[in-house]
């Protein structure tokens, strides 16, 4: 199976029915892999048994982004290569990235009342990111209010990737801003500087997390083909009612047009 | 092991994740199944796909 045989509905949905079982058990494993390292890494020296919260919070984090990441890639493919399960990957992602970055959000509140002595601050980090889930529910809206898919799907793909340029403000707002939030410890120029013993459950929890994003979208999509085709029937169905009814009335108006008797 | 003086606000996280990934994997598997009996009931009522091939087969 090639590249391009993906881009039909049905031999997608075939092919991801045989791997989406083994993708959410490789998943769930990861998870608790994930979860058993993350439960028995040592307390902070400075933070405590608080730090147990960034193997929660950097993966939503991460993923937060890496959604729209994805979302973006899909918003070209419905505007320049016009890919038919292009805006079903976008539409099917989106939900998930919104609940991502809510999780992002609140676990790093809940994280920063204990650290920094708040929930929230408005610093550059924080409100990036707060933008970030605004505009994630901002495009499912978008998606609900046009009724006609493929005008939705080009509305969508404009504002994603207009909504695109807020990814690296929020990747460098801790270099570019004064902001509470702490620099880059993973993914920065020179290396981590991280502790193992707190890197390694932080690389499992990140990797089950985007398996994780990538299980549910992938089942998420199959959702969305199987709506589209709901649609598409529906219409049919309204179609074969309306062609009948105006069967019916012609009919009955050359019936009428007849003299008495002649029918 | 000891969550120590902030205990609430470690199971508090770990347990909204949980339950928000759990909401979503009750979502979709529950969406699918809403749009599948959604399928099946037009099919029935004999609107089928111009290829001829049911609409709900997804293997």
């Amino acid at each position: 199976m090639t590249l391009t045989d993906l881009a039909n509905p049905t031999k997608f949905l075939a092919l991801t029915a045989r791997i989406l079982p083994w993708l959410a058990g490789v998943t769930a494993v990861l998870l608790a892999i994930g979860l058993y390292q993350s439960a028995m890494a040592p307390d902070d020296y400075q933070q405590g048994a608080t730090v147990k919260i960034m193997f929660i919070h950097v993966p939503n984090a991460w993923l937060s982004m890496f959604v729209w990441g994805v979302m973006s890639v899909a918003a070209l493919g419905t505007l320049v290569w016009r890919h038919p399960l292009a805006d079903v990957a976008a539409k099917a992602a989106a939900p998930i990235g919104a609940a991502f970055t809510f999780l992002a959000l609140v676990t790093g509140s809940l994280w920063g009342r204990p650290m920094w002595g708040t929930y929230w601050e408005w610093d550059a980090r924080l409100t990036s990111v707060l933008i970030l889930f605004l505009m994630y529910l901002g495009l499912m809206a978008l998606w609900r209010a046009v009724e006609d898919p493929s005008r939705a799907a080009r509305a969508a793909a404009v504002l994603t990737l207009v909504g695109a340029i807020n990814i690296p403000i929020i990747k460098f707002s801790v270099d570019w801003w004064n902001t509470l939030h702490q620099p880059a410890s993973v993914l920065r120029v020179g290396g981590s500087t991280l502790d193992k013993a707190f890197l390694w459950p932080l690389l499992v929890m990140a990797i089950a997390f985007s398996l994780l994003f990538i299980t549910l979208h992938l089942a998420a999509m199959r959702n969305e083909i199987l709506r589209r085709r709901v649609r598409s029937l529906q219409m049919m169905q309204a179609n074969r009612i309306a062609f009948s009814s105006e069967v019916g009335t012609g009919s009955r108006e050359e019936n009428a047009s007849k003299p008495i008797g002649a029918a | 092991m000891s969550l120590g003086p902030y205990a609430s606000f470690i199971v508090t996280s770990y347990a909204l994740v949980a339950a928000v990934v759990l909401l979503l994997i009750v979502w979709i598997i529950a969406d699918y199944r809403r749009q599948q009996a959604r399928l099946k009931e037009i099919e029935a009522s004999g609107i089928t796909r111009r290829s001829g091939r049911s609409a709900a087969d997804i293997r």
